[in-house]
Parts: C-alpha cells; structure tokens; sequence
C-alpha cells in the first residue's frame, strides 16, 4: 500500500516537470513550427535555435503581479488555473509510456482519463464565470457546449476500441495491438474485426481530440478576434501561464490517448524494428501527433460555435455511432 | 445564422466592442445588446480618430493639403490623391499629360491590390486563420518595395502633383512591375487553394449577413459591398475619368448578396487590376510627367466642382467649392466606407457576434477613412 | 444521403488541399530580415526628414529666401538668416526643424528653387524625448563636415 502511494508520489512529480518541460517547449516549438510556416524564423535570438526562450517567458510570467479584477469571485478566480491543470497531470499518471514506464496501471485506466478529462472544461467555466468579465462569461459558455457535444463521439469511438479489444486496461490496449502496422486499431487488418472504417473513427477521435483541447479551429473558448482572450481575459502572471501550460498539456494527453487507441502504442510498426525501445516509438508518435495540432492550427480559419456543434451532431455521432455497431456486428461474425 | 429577437430588456446585456478590439482594426466602437450570443441592436460609435481633414482642407492652400489625403486611408492612399488631384485640376483647367495620367493608373491600381491583399489578410485573421495574412503581406512588400523606389515612402505617399507626378518612374520600376504580374496571379492560385476553397472558410461566409440591392442602395454602399449584391456599379465604368476608358477591364459583380460573395469580388478585383497594370505597362507613352506651365499658386476660378473615383475602399468624392481665393471656401470629402459601415447596424441585428464580426470584416472597414 | 457524404468527403478534402499548402511553405526559405542584426539600404529616393545641402566651402547653400518656410503645411522649419557687412546675400544662422509635427510630405525640397534642401535616409529615429526630435539642421551639418 505505501508502496503504491509512494510510487504515484513519485510519479505525479515526474507527470508535472514532465507536463510543465513539454507545455515550455512545445510552445518553444509551436511559434517556430507557426514561424517556417509563415516564412519567417520565430523565436531565434535567446539561445541556440531560440531554446532559451520558454524559461525566459516563464521567468518574466512569474515575475509578474497576479491581478484579480474588482468584483471577481477571488476563490475561484485562483481556483481555476489551477484546476485546469491538475485533470491534465493526473491523466499521466495512468499513461503507459511502454511496457516498463508506466506509474500507476489501473484497469479502468480510459475511463479514469475521460473522467479527468471532461472536469477539464468546469476550470474553463470557473475561470469565466469568476472574471465578471463579459467574454470571458461568453467563451466559459462556448467552451462547456462544445466539451460536452464533443465528448460524445469522443467516447464512441473509445467504446468501440473497448469493444474490440475487450478492455479498458490502457496497457492491455497496447498490447493486443502488436507486432506490425496492420494490428494497430487504425487499420485493424489482422485483429479480430476487420472493421475497415476505422481510419474514419480514428479521424472522428483526432477531430475531438482538437475539440476537447480548444485547439483551432475549435479554439472557440479563445477565439481572440472575437473575445478578445476567452476564458483568460482577466488573467496575468502565472494565471495566465498554467492556463497556457494546461493547453499543452492536454495536448500531450490527447496525443498519448490516440497513440494508445489507434496507434499501437509504443509498438514499431515493423516488427524487426523492436531493437529500438518502445518508449522512443511511442515520443516519436505524440510528437508526429501535437506537431500535426500545431500544423493544423496555422493552417486553417475558426469555426464557428454553430458550425461545431452541427459537425458535432450531425456527422461525427452518426458516423461513429454506426461505426459502433458495425464493429459490434463484424466482431460477432468473425 | 439569426433568430427572431423577442427584446427582453432584463435579460440582455451591453457589450463594448472597441474601441480597442482586434475585430474592428481601429478605433471604432460598437455598443451591442447582447442575448447570450445574439445581437439585439447595435450601434456603432465613431469619431475616436477624427482629425478634421475637411477643415484643414479649408484652412491650408491646394498644394499643402495634398498630403493630407493620403493620411485619410493609409492602405489605398493612392486613389485618394486621385480623386484630389484631378478635382481640383477640373477647378483650375490644368491639362496633365497622358505619361503621367498613365502612370497615376498604374499606381492606383497596383495600391488597390496592395490595399485588397491587406483586407483579404486581415479577413481571413479575423475569422482565425493566420498564414494568409503573412502570405498576403510577402506579396504586398513586394508592391510597396516597387513603391518606395519611385515615390519614397512606403504608406502615406505624396506622389500625385497638380499637373502631374512628382518624378517619373524608371525602367527599373517597370520590370519589377512586370515581374510582380506572373507572380501575384500565382500567389492567387495559392490564396484560392488555401482559403477560398477551404471548408470552414465558406461554410463561414455562406449565407452570413445577406444584403439587399435596396439596403446597399439606402445607404449608398459602394465598392464590393454594393458589387456583392448585384448593384454593378464601379466609378471607373460608370462615370469613366482619368485614362480609364483605354483600358479593357471588367466589372465582377456577384449576386448572393453574402460575405462570401463580397470575398469574391474583391479578390476578382486584383486580378482585374493586374489587367488594366499589365495594358497600361503595355501602352506607357513617353513624354513629360508635368505640363509645361504648370502654375505656381493653385488658384481655382470660383465654382462648385465634384469628382468621384473608384478607390479600394469605393466611391470616393471630393467636392470642392472655390471663390478664386488660395484655399477652397469648402472642402467635402465623401467617404465610402463611411457609408459601407452604417449598413452594420441595421444588418447584424439578430446575428450571432462571430458572424457580426466576420460581416464587419468584408466590409473592409479603414477607420481614420471613416472618421477623416 | 449522397449529397450528406460527397459534402463531407468534399470539405475533408479541401482541408487536406490547405494543410498540403502549407507544408510546402514550411520548407520554403525564410523571408524576413531580422531588423537590428541586418539593415537595408534605403532606395535613392526615399524620403526622410530634410536636411541642408553644403556647397563646395562646406557653407550651406541656403540664401535665407523663406520659400520652405511657407510651403510647409505643419508650420514645423524655423528659420533665421542675417546679412553679413559687405555682403549682399543673406547667411542662414539658425535652421530649426521640428519634427514631431513633420509629415515628410516633402513640399519644403519642392519649394526650394536653390538647391538647398534634400531628404537624408536615416529611419532609425526613435526615442523617449520629445526634445531629441527638435533637430537643428545648420548643426547637423557642421557636425558632418567636422
């Protein structure tokens, strides 16, 4: 018992430096990704290549006053960064990085991520509501109606993963997606349902994923050429930055997620590449993955609120909750 | 999107968008009765960045004023002097030659599309997309780079004279002008591949903020907000000054009477523009850029003269009213997009406020324009 | 229905046209200037605050003829001349430029029917002072020829 107390101790601290050192460097990596884009060379004067800039940043952020507005609700108002953050770590803990690295394996691990991950959009709401600020009421608003259309198919296509491997064990879920390409769920060729729409259903969990993390073009919570900031109008200092930390961070778990449902883990995807260790697979998959978040992102225009919550109930829960069954159906017949 | 508003007073609340808001690039303020996400009424506020243009016109003789008209609208400033210059030639009977006028047209038209380029950025920021602007902004640096060399400053040139032009452009100007023709029709392709295809983009812009012909004409649209919903109407064709009528253009005019249709025809403006830039090249007479005796002191005979021009903005009218005297008795500068912004009110009543803003984004609205 | 899915594989594909956009641009060079570290060269003609053209002594060319003075919309050139004994021309003994109401519109080198105007190329003019844009053109120049 103290054992296992001491070893999630032990891993909700290697979670947070590892949440705070990916959301210091992602950003690092979001404005340089965003800046090739766009053709100039973003941040690139602190350091080599810019890499002192994150500390910099998170330097100048702390060293600010946390203002709280007049009339502000000052419980919340400083429960709520902290709250976005703590769904976002506790998620770590349960992630399997490989067959070794793991801190906690529960064999309810999925549910315990999506249950930490829908109080992630009750910090949005405090953090609006408690701003006595109009935008901020507004995008807290817009971020809970999109949390929970979007959590929805989310889950879905999880229960189908559930359905097809006959667990919600994460590990187990990796494991029954070995050895090759052809086994992961994305193109479950030589698994036991042959279910051929799962490139769909794996399209249907990204485009969620994107949704659930207020990423563009879903970051309506945010949406800066409307609401100014969102959420975190009224936010400086280090408000601000776990807030910001928070967004990747959720990056980084959704990334984890979809690399376990549908990507194999840390599985290669050739078996005679298993000399190179399961963890450097299954970095290497999150990172193609938050680097497609950050292409995406300066890529494409916003939605609209509306123009969400149709795609939401429109096509992605129709299409997904057909998926459910036919892969209810192929399991049955094969 | 809109709904039927029932006005419930209690219910509704005030937002202040501006008059610093990054939606209305500028000063401008809009008071918006709010219904959760729904506008009840809006109103717009200006007059953050008035600077009495009309009245320094009054108060400063001809040639101290011209510079002035480019500070009105610091992304077309070009077709602003225009309009200036050739008023107040109509007034004191000064005769330009032809290279010059030639040369006026060139500038105006590579400004516009210089001007369009920044709109269609912005737009598309406005709607959440950041890439185009940056695009957008490589092709205009080039323009303004062209620019600069001639006239010598980036923004708020002061280039057009009474007469002519203030120095001639040189061979080099023309073939980084030709050069920047090929270039820019491939960067369209890129633009309508990367945006005006995009699903969010048009999903977005369909349908948002439909605009009768009877409200354009109600409260004198012009421009692409007018050209958007079928009035087809552009100062260049229908009352043809400068050396326009040499030149083979079209008008796009598009009737979804939508955002999306004013997209449309702002971005079929520049390649009309590249055109009348390309057959102007093409037909550049030699000569001199200011007539032999062009008068020292500008003084028009007594008369009430009007002149209209199409800038990127629209239709923009200078009406000068002289007694003889150094300066004009009256100086009245028409707007356009003073006009375009007061259809907002009326037409965002019952949209949702991301819908609101996108439709005040393709109404290309310069501030300072507004309030002169 | 075939209209519900060929609209959703249509928009699906237009975002991959987007994201394959930019791609490409991600692998193309860079094309700002990282302003501090690398300057341009301003064009011939660029036009920035005015300044006294010097004959071949060193000796402004300026004959005091007020004509800058007059063209300026923003009343922002002051400037003072004296006759010298034994001399017919005026000698320019003080020319004030007051740059915070400039709008580089360039009429005062237009005006100039003596050659003695032109535009310098400096840009780089920032400050915190309102003071340090009151230039003193006559001391410009003495300070470029020592």
């Amino acid at each position: 018992m103290s054992l296992t107390l001491l070893n999630v101790i032990f891993a909700v601290v290697v979670a947070i430096a590892f949440a705070a050192l990916n959301a210091a460097y992602l950003v690092w990596a979001e404005r340089r990704g965003a800046g090739r884009i766009q053709r100039r060379p973003g941040p690139n004067i602190n350091g080599p290549f810019g890499l002192f800039q994150p500390p910099l940043d998170g330097l100048k952020l702390m060293a600010k006053q946390l203002t709280i507005p007049g009339g502000a609700d000052k419980i919340l108002f400083v429960a709520a960064p902290v709250l976005s953050m703590f769904p976002a770590i506790m998620s770590f803990v349960t992630i399997p990085f490989s067959e070794m690295i793991v801190a906690h394996n529960m064999n309810v691990g999925l549910l315990m991520i999506f249950a930490f991950a829908s109080s992630g959009s009750m910090a949005l709401l405090f953090a609006g509501w408690s701003s006595r600020n109009k935008y901020a009421m507004m995008s807290a608003v817009r971020s809970v109606s999109q949390a929970v259309a979007y959590e929805i198919p989310m889950l879905i296509t999880a229960i189908t993963i559930v359905l097809m491997t006959g667990t919600m064990d994460l590990m187990e879920i990796v494991r029954q997606q070995g050895p090759s390409i052809l086994h992961w769920n994305i193109f479950p060729l030589l698994t036991n349902s042959h279910n051929l729409l799962m490139p769909f259903s794996f399209l249907i969990f990204f485009t969620c994923t994107l949704a659930e993390t207020n990423r563009a073009p879903f970051d309506l919570g945010e949406a800066e050429s409307e609401l100014v900031a969102g959420f975190h109008i009224e936010y400086g200092s280090m408000g601000f930055g776990l807030f910001f930390m928070a967004e990747y961070a959720n990056i980084v778990i959704g990334s984890c997620l979809t690399t376990i449902l549908f990507l194999g883990g840390w599985h290669p995807p050739l078996p005679f590449l298993g000399f190179i260790p399961g963890v450097v697979w299954f970095l290497l998959k999150i990172y193609i993955l938050i680097a497609t978040f950050i292409w995406i992102r300066w890529t494409f225009p916003r939605t609209t609120i509306y123009g969400l919550l149709n795609l939401s109930w429109k096509i992605l829960i129709p299409i997904s909750l057909f998926n459910l069954l036919l892969t209810a159906g192929l399991l049955k017949v094969f | 999107m809109s709904k039927p508003i029932e006005l419930r007073p209690d219910e509704t609340f005030v937002v202040n968008v501006g008059p610093q808001h990054p939606a209305t690039h500028g000063v401008l303020r809009v008071k918006m009765r709010m219904d959760g996400e729904y506008i009840v009424e809006a109103e717009t506020v200006i007059g953050y960045i008035h600077r009495m243009h009309e009245k320094m016109g009054e108060l400063k003789t001809y040639p101290q004023f011209l510079m002035n008209l480019s500070r009105m609208d610091y992304l077309g400033a070009m077709g602003y002097c225009h309009g200036h210059v050739l008023c107040v030639e109509k007034a004191a009977g000064i005769e330009v030659p032809e290279r010059a006028e030639y040369i006026r047209v060139i500038m105006v038209e590579l400004n516009r599309i210089a001007s369009h380029l920044f709109w269609f950025g912005a737009f598309v920021m406005d709607l959440g997309g950041f890439s185009p602007l940056m695009y957008a902004l490589q092709d205009r640096e080039y323009i303004l780079d062209m620019m600069e060399s001639v006239t010598g400053s980036r923004l708020t040139y002061c280039y057009f004279r009474f007469g002519g032009l203030y120095n001639d452009i040189d061979d080099e100007f023309i073939a980084a002008a030709r050069r920047f023709i090929p270039r820019m029709r491939k960067s369209m392709a890129k633009y309508e591949k990367l945006v005006t295809g995009n699903v969010i983009f048009r999903k977005r812009l369909e349908g948002n903020a439909f605009l009768s012909k009877e409200v354009c004409r109600k409260y004198g649209a012009s421009s692409a907000v007018a050209r958007g919903s079928g009035i087809n109407f552009d100062v260049r064709k229908n009352e043809p000054y400068s050396v326009y009528p040499e030149f083979n253009f079209d008008i796009p005019v598009f009737h979804e009477c939508d955002s999306l249709a004013r997209y449309n025809v702002r971005m079929a403006e520049i390649e009309q523009s590249l055109r009348i830039v390309e057959q102007a090249l093409d037909k550049l007479p030699d000569g001199p850029i200011m007539p032999a005796k062009a008068p020292k002191i500008i003084k028009p005979n007594a008369g009430d003269y009007y002149q209209a021009v199409e800038t990127a903005r629209g239709s923009f009218g200078v009406r000068l009213v002289s007694d003889g005297g150094k300066t004009p008795y009256r100086l009245k500068l028409r707007s356009p997009t003073y006009s375009n912004m007061h259809l907002f009110d009326e037409t965002c009543t019952g949209m949702m406020i991301m819908d609101a803003l996108a439709f005040m984004g393709s109404l290309d609205l310069v501030i300072p324009e507004i309030d002169r | 229905m075939g209209a519900y899915f060929s609209e959703i594989f249509q928009g699906l594909w237009s975002l991959f046209v987007g994201l394959g956009i930019t791609f490409k641009e991600f692998f193309k060079p860079v094309v700002t200037m990282p302003y501090p570290y690398e300057t341009i060269e301003m064009p011939a003609r660029y036009r920035g605050h005015v300044e006294l053209i010097e004959d071949e002594e060193g000796k402004p060319k300026c004959i005091v003829c007020m004509a800058c003075q007059r063209a300026c919309p923003s009343d922002c050139i002051t400037l003072d001349g004296e006759k010298p004994e034994g001399s017919k021309k005026k000698v320019l003994t003080s020319y004030q430029l007051d740059f915070t109401r400039c709008s580089l519109c360039g009429s005062c080198v237009e005006a100039c029917n003596f050659d003695a105007l032109t535009f310098s190329k400096e840009y780089n003019l920032a400050s915190t002072r309102k003071e340090d844009f009151y230039f003193d053109l006559l001391k410009r120049l003495e300070d470029r020829n020592s």
